[in-house]
C-alpha cells in the first residue's frame, strides 16, 4: 500500500477510536446513574409513595404524596407565569422588535439569565419576595421557578419564530392583516410545534430544580396546598431525606428521584416527538 | 399622461390611452431608496383598469421594488423609503397617514413562492374574509367556493377542503394564494413572478387565470419570462437599473420598441 495513504488510514483509525472511546465513556456514566436510579428507585417504589405523606424520622412507612402534589402545583404555577411572559418577550424579539436596538440588549440579558446558576435565582426571590412577605411560601417558590422558565421560553420562542419564512409574513400582510393577526394566526401557527416544545423543555427544566425552592418554598412535612405557606416538593424532600441516616428516608428519596427523572424523561420525549413535526415551510 | 424620466427624458410612452382605459393607479415621479441606494429613479406610469401591465427587465432593475411600493410592502422593513406619488383612484398611497391594512386589502399581492398558510384549504380562504366581514357559515361557504372557482381550483379541491393547504402541489398552492387574494375582493392585484416556481402546465393555468381576472381587476405582473409578458399583458414596461426605459402597448414593445436598450433586451442581447 502507498505509505502516505497507509499513514492517513492509521490516523483515521486512531481518531475514530478516540471518538468512540469518549462517547462510551460519557454514556457509560449516564447509564450507571440511570441504572442505579432504576434499581434503587423501583425497589423503593410502592403504592404507599403515592398515597401517604412524608414520614417523620425514625418511623417506617409513609410516602411522598404531599411532595408530589407540591411539586406539581409549584411547577404548574411557575410555568403558567413564566411561559406567557417568555412567549410575549420572545415574540417581541422575533417580530415587533426584530430590528430594534432594545432587542439586542434584551437578547444579551436573556442569555445571561439563561445560564445563571439557579441558586442565585433562589436567593434573589428570597430577598425580593420571601423577606418582605415575612416567610417562606409556595408562591415564592413558584415565582423562582417562573424566573427560570422565562429565559428558556424567550429563547425558544424567538428561535422558532425566526424559522417562520418572511414570505409567509409578507403574504399575510399583503391580505391586509394587522400585525397582531399576522403573528398570532399565521406565525404562531407555523411555529406551533416548536413553541410547545419550548414550554415542555422549560417545564422539564424546572421540575427538578432544588436550589431555587430551598430558599423560597422550603419544604413541609405535612399536607399543605396553601400557597402562602411552605409547601413540600420532591427536589427539596429528596435533598433532606438523602442527608439523613434513616434507611426509610433514603428509600423514599430514591423513589422520589426516580419519579422526577421519569417525569422529565416523559416531557423530553414529548418535546422531541413534537419537535420532529416542526417544519414551518 | 406624460412621461419624464429624470435620466432618460427621451423614454417613449403610450400616449393618449387614458381616454381608452380609465387610470386606476398613477405613479408620479417615484423614487425609492434602500438606505442610501436609489433603486427607483423618477418612475412615471399608469396602471389602467381591466388591463394587465407587465414589468420586464434584468434582475435588479427595480421591477419587484416598484411592485412592492404599490401596496407599501416595503413598510415592513426599516431603512426603506419612497418619495413621489402613487395615486390609487386619486388618493396618495405614499401618504404616511394612510391605513396600510386597508390599502393592502384593496391592492392584493401574489408572491413568487406559493405561501399557503399552515391551515386548511377552506381556512386559507376564509381567514382573510373574516378579517373584514362577519358572514354566516352558509354565506362564507359560498364565498370560499366562489374564490376557489375564480382561481380555477374548485374542481381539484372541492372534496378535500379540510385538508392542509400545504398538502397541495406547487401549482395548486399558487392558485390557492390567488384565490385567497381574490376572496377579499381587492381592486388591484400585483403578481410578483407568480410562475417562476411552477411547472409549464401550472404556469399555463395561472396565465389563463390572470387573463380571466382582468375583466374584474387592475393587474400588474413582474416576470422574467418575456413570452409570458407577451402572452398575458396588454401593456409592458421595460425597466433597467432603476429607470423606466419604455412603457407602451405590449405588441409595440415586442415588435417595434423605440429604445435601443429595450430592443436589445427583448432580443436577448443583454440581461
Amino acid at each position: 500500500m502507498n505509505p502516505i495513504y497507509a499513514s492517513r488510514k492509521r490516523t483515521d483509525f486512531i481518531i475514530r477510536g478516540l471518538c468512540i472511546a469518549a462517547a462510551i465513556f460519557g454514556i457509560g456514566w449516564l447509564t450507571l446513574i440511570l441504572g442505579s436510579l432504576l434499581w434503587n428507585g423501583l425497589t423503593s417504589l410502592g403504592l404507599n409513595v403515592f398515597t401517604q405523606m412524608t414520614p417523620p424520622p425514625g418511623v417506617t412507612g409513609g410516602g411522598l404524596l404531599n411532595a408530589i402534589v407540591g411539586s406539581l402545583i409549584m411547577t404548574i404555577i411557575g410555568v403558567a407565569i413564566g411561559a406567557p411572559l417568555g412567549m410575549f418577550a420572545g415574540t417581541y424579539l422575533a417580530e415587533y422588535g426584530r430590528h430594534d436596538k432594545l432587542s439586542s440588549v434584551i437578547r444579551f440579558i436573556n442569555d445571561v439569565l439563561l445560564s445563571a446558576p439557579s441558586i442565585i435565582i433562589g436567593l434573589f426571590i428570597y430577598g425580593a419576595v420571601v423577606v418582605p412577605m415575612g416567610g417562606f411560601s409556595a408562591f415564592a417558590g413558584s415565582l423562582a421557578l417562573a424566573v427560570i422558565v422565562i429565559p428558556v421560553v424567550v429563547r425558544t420562542t424567538e428561535d422558532m419564530l425566526m424559522l417562520v419564512p418572511t414570505a409567509l409574513r409578507e403574504a399575510a400582510s399583503a391580505l391586509g392583516l394587522p400585525r397582531a393577526y399576522v403573528i398570532t394566526r399565521v406565525a404562531y401557527k407555523a411555529a406551533r410545534a416548536g413553541l410547545i416544545t419550548g414550554v415542555l423543555l422549560a417545564t422539564a427544566r424546572v421540575a427538578g430544580e432544588t436550589a431555587p425552592l430551598l430558599f423560597t418554598a422550603l419544604s413541609n412535612q405535612f399536607w399543605s396546598i396553601d400557597l402562602t405557606k411552605t409547601m413540600a416538593n420532591l427536589p427539596v424532600t429528596i435533598n433532606n431525606f438523602v442527608n439523613n441516616p434513616d434507611p426509610n428516608w433514603k428509600n423514599l428519596a430514591w423513589a422520589g428521584a426516580l419519579l422526577i427523572t421519569l417525569a422529565v424523561l416523559t416531557l423530553n420525549i414529548a418535546a422531541r416527538y413534537l419537535g420532529a413535526e416542526r417544519t414551518p415551510k | 399622461m406624460s412621461m419624464s424620466s429624470v435620466t432618460l427624458p427621451e423614454a417613449s410612452v403610450a400616449n393618449g390611452d387614458d381616454a381608452k382605459h380609465p387610470v386606476k393607479l398613477a405613479v408620479k415621479n417615484l423614487d425609492f431608496f434602500y438606505g442610501q441606494t436609489r433603486a427607483l429613479k423618477g418612475i412615471n406610469l399608469n396602471l389602467y383598469k381591466n388591463i394587465v401591465t407587465a414589468f420586464i427587465g434584468p434582475s435588479g432593475c427595480g421591477k419587484s421594488t416598484l411592485l412592492r411600493v404599490l401596496n407599501r410592502m416595503y413598510d415592513l422593513y426599516p431603512g426603506q423609503r419612497a418619495t413621489g406619488e402613487v395615486l390609487l383612484d386619486g388618493q396618495n398611497v405614499l401618504d404616511p397617514k394612510i391605513d396600510l391594512n386597508l390599502l393592502r386589502a384593496r391592492v392584493g399581492m401574489v408572491f413568487q413562492k406559493p405561501t399557503p398558510f399552515p391551515m386548511t384549504i377552506y381556512d386559507n380562504i376564509a381567514f382573510g374574509i373574516k378579517l373584514y366581514e362577519a358572514l354566516p357559515k352558509s354565506e362564507m361557504d359560498g364565498r370560499v367556493e366562489a374564490a376557489l372557482k375564480g382561481a380555477a381550483l374548485w374542481n381539484e379541491v372541492k372534496d378535500k377542503l379540510n385538508a392542509s393547504g400545504l398538502s397541495l402541489s406547487g401549482g395548486q398552492q399558487q392558485r390557492l394564494c390567488i384565490a385567497r387574494t381574490v376572496a377579499i375582493k381587492p381592486e388591484v392585484i400585483l403578481f410578483d413572478e407568480p410562475c417562476s416556481a411552477l411547472d409549464p402546465i401550472s404556469t399555463a393555468k395561472v396565465e389563463e387565470l390572470i387573463d380571466e381576472l382582468r375583466s374584474q381587476y387592475t393587474i400588474a405582473i413582474v416576470t422574467h419570462n418575456m413570452q409570458q409578458a407577451a402572452r398575458v399583458s396588454q401593456y409592458t414596461a421595460f425597466m433597467y437599473l432603476g429607470d423606466l426605459v419604455e412603457f407602451d402597448d405590449t405588441s409595440k414593445i415586442f415588435t417595434r420598441p423605440t429604445q435601443k436598450q429595450t430592443q436589445e433586451y427583448i432580443t436577448g442581447r443583454f440581461g
